[in-house]
């Protein structure tokens, strides 16, 4: 089973008196197969610190490793989600060629891909799909092929940066579900960064919260909610109102301690 | 952001000293490959100098009342090609970009017209007018005409329709809309237009006056040329090319002017040439 | 009466045939040198160009701009994705490329002469060195403009070097690429004719020039009209390749309205979000960025 270690990460763009220090410190472990959400501030590095662990962005101090091995590119166990989907699926490919480019770039065989994207595009609902473009999708969908995307590419853990906060409340709550469900399937570790409170309470093993800027972690929750979960019976749990109070004044806390100016 | 970690090295004092550096650097060791290929023989020096030898040409050439005649012959017909491109272009793009019908009217006309090389016209121009100044300038506004009058013609279908509704709500006439809500919203695009438009103009005069004789930079150009004075023809080119990049560049800041206020702005729009 | 086509056809054809008919009639009884009869202009059209002067004029010329234009879309292309893939070289060679594309190209020609010489070679070399830069610059633009978020897409799967180059980096920067090369497109068809113009024995340029020369009027204007047509048609050609060739293009910014199969494109915040990456409106205002030559 994956484990990511996230340890002493901190990241600071420019050098004197430009400095700013985007991450302070940050130190985390994921468990195996637990979906961790890390929520914060809005302008706490959140994405920086995706970034990081991806090993998209060296930081500045620490270290990241997945399962003790050093992250200094992305791992080939390792598959990312965006939050633009726009940005990140190709309009000039269709939805199954999107699919099908990490796999080729990994030098799959050609059977094996077609098999694993079929597969991947099946478990999102989109198998019908696959010859239209992304600009012939709505942005649920689109989101969609962004995860068949990562679920093709056969990751131990997958990482999601503010997935589903460029569509609506419904499709929302729809591809929440997918996730859980793929996740169940698969036993995927998830690392998931979002700004939705309801979100993180709702999908998390666990709840990381992170400080207003200079980053660091400020408290670990963990979610004893039961599973499955599901958008009805589990928002209406005592538990459920009261880790989503809890977690609220955290960041609360740490918005007010903001300077004014950010 | 995306490159690597520069521990203890400021990027951003680094980017500015790359700012002023590497132009300088660019631009010299263009110059000393045009210094050295023609001594190499990577160039025929018979009819290619070392650029030491069209540069002291060219000190020599800015002295001289011939040359600055020239450039405002050149600059004369350009001044005027763009005023009357500006004023065909503009009235026309608008009147046909806000009106379905106008629109439909002109539009095979203009297809049919636009693709049209405008030096194909030159033999009849000089049927028509000789070697007169007139020829450089009808030339040029053929040429000019069409960025303006398709600019004005996008600007204005871009009006934001609500804006419109809303100068309307408020009982403006249709001279209070074009000025206060139509052309300023253009504003934009208009500016587009006119530096596409400036640096044709300016490409099309010097060409009638070098395919022609009529005078002006390019018809120096040509004597240069005809009469074997490389260094002299090399150095009047080079005129060109600067007063070429003094349109452009003036003309940019002008668009960036009239695009500093436009939603459409954006800080990493400088890139485009 | 815009609502049927039979409307919106009468609405295209009326000034066009407007203004032939009125040509027609205006010319038919003129006695000046400078505006001949048209159908004297119609006979000599018939006369030189079906097909008389075709292939001695016409497939030279259109021989030597296919190759001028060629090399300069190739050279522009491969050019511009290595400056534009490295930073500091773009920075360095700004100011030259600003500069050498501000030369008003007919200008190369005399250069072009003394150092090629006179033959088809010559006529080639100008076509490329002054149609290069439209490309060029565009080229540089697009590959440097990529989206980052794409970039990092690309690289968190992995996907390397060379599969980035011609999966991602150069599909981003084809829409620039191609309004650089429509650019280019004018340029090199009117630096096909003043080649001809000027030192030529054969050509499109040549033949309108020496019918002018020897008071050849209605042979003149014949002439312009075909290069007039051989600009549309090449035009035209561009525009329909292109439209094939970036269908996915508009489709992305939503001018695509309706697919045949029935369904409208996404509409959202995701497609807003593309949109302010090329919106229309940017697209337009690139056109001929680079010193276009209607």
């Amino acid at each position: 089973m994956t484990v990511l270690e996230i340890d002493g990460v901190s990241k600071t763009y420019g050098s004197g008196d430009d400095a700013f220090a985007a991450i302070a410190e940050v130190t985390l472990t994921t468990r195996p197969g637990e979906v961790l959400c890390i929520v914060g501030p809005s302008g706490c590095g959140k994405t920086t610190l995706l970034r990081c662990a991806s090993g998209l962005m060296p930081p500045t101090a620490g270290s990241v490793r997945l399962d003790e091995r050093a992250v200094t590119a992305p791992p080939r166990s390792m598959a990312l989600v965006f939050q633009d989907y726009s940005r990140s699926l190709l309009p000039w490919m269709s939805i199954h060629d999107n699919v099908v480019l990490p796999l080729k770039a990994a030098r799959v065989a050609r059977g094996e891909r077609e098999r694993l994207a079929s597969e991947a595009l099946a478990s999102v609902g989109l198998d019908p799909l696959g010859r239209r473009y992304p600009w012939q999708l709505s942005g649920g969908m689109q989101q969609r092929a962004a995860i068949a995307r990562a679920l093709a590419y056969q990751p131990e853990i997958l990482l999601l940066d503010e997935p589903f906060a460029s569509v609506d409340a419904q499709t929302r709550a729809d591809l929440e579900d997918l996730l859980l469900e793929v996740w169940n399937r698969t036993g995927l570790t998830v690392l998931l960064v979002t700004h939705d409170i309801d979100e993180a309470v709702y999908l998390g093993s666990r709840i990381v919260v992170l400080s207003a800027s200079p980053t660091r972690v400020k408290e670990t929750i963990d979610v004893d909610l039961p599973r499955p979960r599901d958008q009805i019976g589990t928002k209406e749990l005592p538990g459920f109102a009261h880790l989503r109070a809890s977690v609220f004044a955290s960041i609360k806390e740490e918005s007010l301690r903001r300077p004014v100016d950010t | 952001m995306t490159d690597g970690p520069s521990p203890r090295t400021s990027r951003r004092a680094r980017d500015r000293v790359e700012a002023v550096v590497l132009p300088v650097l660019g631009v010299a060791v263009t110059l000393a490959a045009f210094e050295v290929a023609p001594r190499i023989g990577l160039l025929p020096r018979s009819s290619f100098p070392p650029f030491s030898e069209i540069f002291a040409t060219l000190t020599d050439l800015v002295t001289t009342a011939e040359l600055w005649e020239a450039v405002l012959d050149t600059l004369d017909a350009w001044a005027r090609a763009l005023a009357i491109a500006t004023l065909i272009g503009v009235p026309l793009g608008l009147a046909i970009g806000s009106n379905h019908i106008g629109a439909l009217l002109s539009r095979l006309t203009i297809d049919f017209l636009r693709p049209i090389p405008s030096v194909a016209l030159i033999p009849i121009l000089v049927l028509v007018y000789g070697t007169r100044p007139s020829l450089k300038v009808t030339l040029a506004v053929f040429g000019a005409t069409f960025p303006l009058l398709f600019q004005a013609m996008y600007g204005v279908a871009d009006v934001d329709p609500v804006a419109k509704d809303t100068g309307r709500a408020f009982g403006m006439g249709w001279w209070a809309r074009l000025r206060h809500i139509v052309l300023p919203s253009c504003a934009p695009y208009l500016a587009t237009g006119l530096r596409i438009s400036a640096s044709v103009a300016l490409i099309l005069v010097v060409t009638g006056e070098y395919i022609v004789g009529v005078p002006g930079l390019g018809a120096e150009v040509l004597v240069a040329y005809s009469s074997g004075a490389f260094e002299r023809m090399y150095a009047l080119i080079v005129v060109a090319g600067l007063l070429g990049l003094l349109v452009n560049l003036g003309f940019h800041a002008v668009e960036r002017r009239a695009l500093s206020w436009h939603p459409s702005h954006r800080p990493d729009e400088g890139a485009t040439a | 009466m815009t609502r049927s086509w039979i409307g919106r056809l009468v609405l295209l054809l009326v000034v066009p045939v407007a203004l032939v008919a009125l040509w027609w009639w205006t010319s038919a009884e003129s006695g000046s040198v400078y505006y001949p009869p048209l159908s004297r202009i119609v006979e000599k059209l018939q006369e030189d160009w079906l097909f008389e002067q075709v292939g001695s004029d016409l497939v030279p010329s259109l021989g030597r701009f296919t190759a001028g234009y060629l090399i300069a879309a190739l050279t522009g292309i491969a050019l511009g994705t290595l400056i534009g893939l490295a930073p500091r070289v773009r920075r360095a060679s700004q100011p030259v490329t600003e500069f050498l594309r501000s030369i008003p190209p007919p200008l190369l020609l005399p250069f072009v002469l003394v150092v090629v010489g006179l033959g088809n070679a010559s006529k080639i070399v100008l076509i490329v060195l002054g149609s290069v830069w439209p490309v060029l610059l565009n080229t540089i633009d697009g590959v440097h403009g990529v989206d980052p978020e794409t970039l990092d897409m690309a690289r968190s799967f992995g996907i390397g070097r060379r599969m980035q180059l011609t999966r991602v980096i150069l599909p981003a920067a084809s829409p620039k690429i191609a309004v650089g090369m429509r650019t280019s497109l004018s340029v090199a068809l009117i630096l096909m004719v003043i080649s001809e113009m000027q030192a030529s024995t054969n050509g499109l340029g040549f033949q309108v020039l020496s019918a002018q020369r020897s008071f050849d009027t209605a042979g003149t204007y014949a002439g312009v009209i075909v290069i007039g047509v051989v600009g549309l048609v090449v035009n035209l050609g561009f525009l329909v390749a292109e439209g094939w060739i970036m269908r996915w293009h508009r489709g992305a910014r939503g001018l695509l309205e309706d697919t045949q199969r029935g369904r409208r494109p996404a509409r959202g915040p995701g497609a807003r979000a593309r949109d302010a990456t090329t919106t229309p409106r940017d697209e337009r205002r690139m056109v001929g960025t680079t010193g276009v030559m209607e």
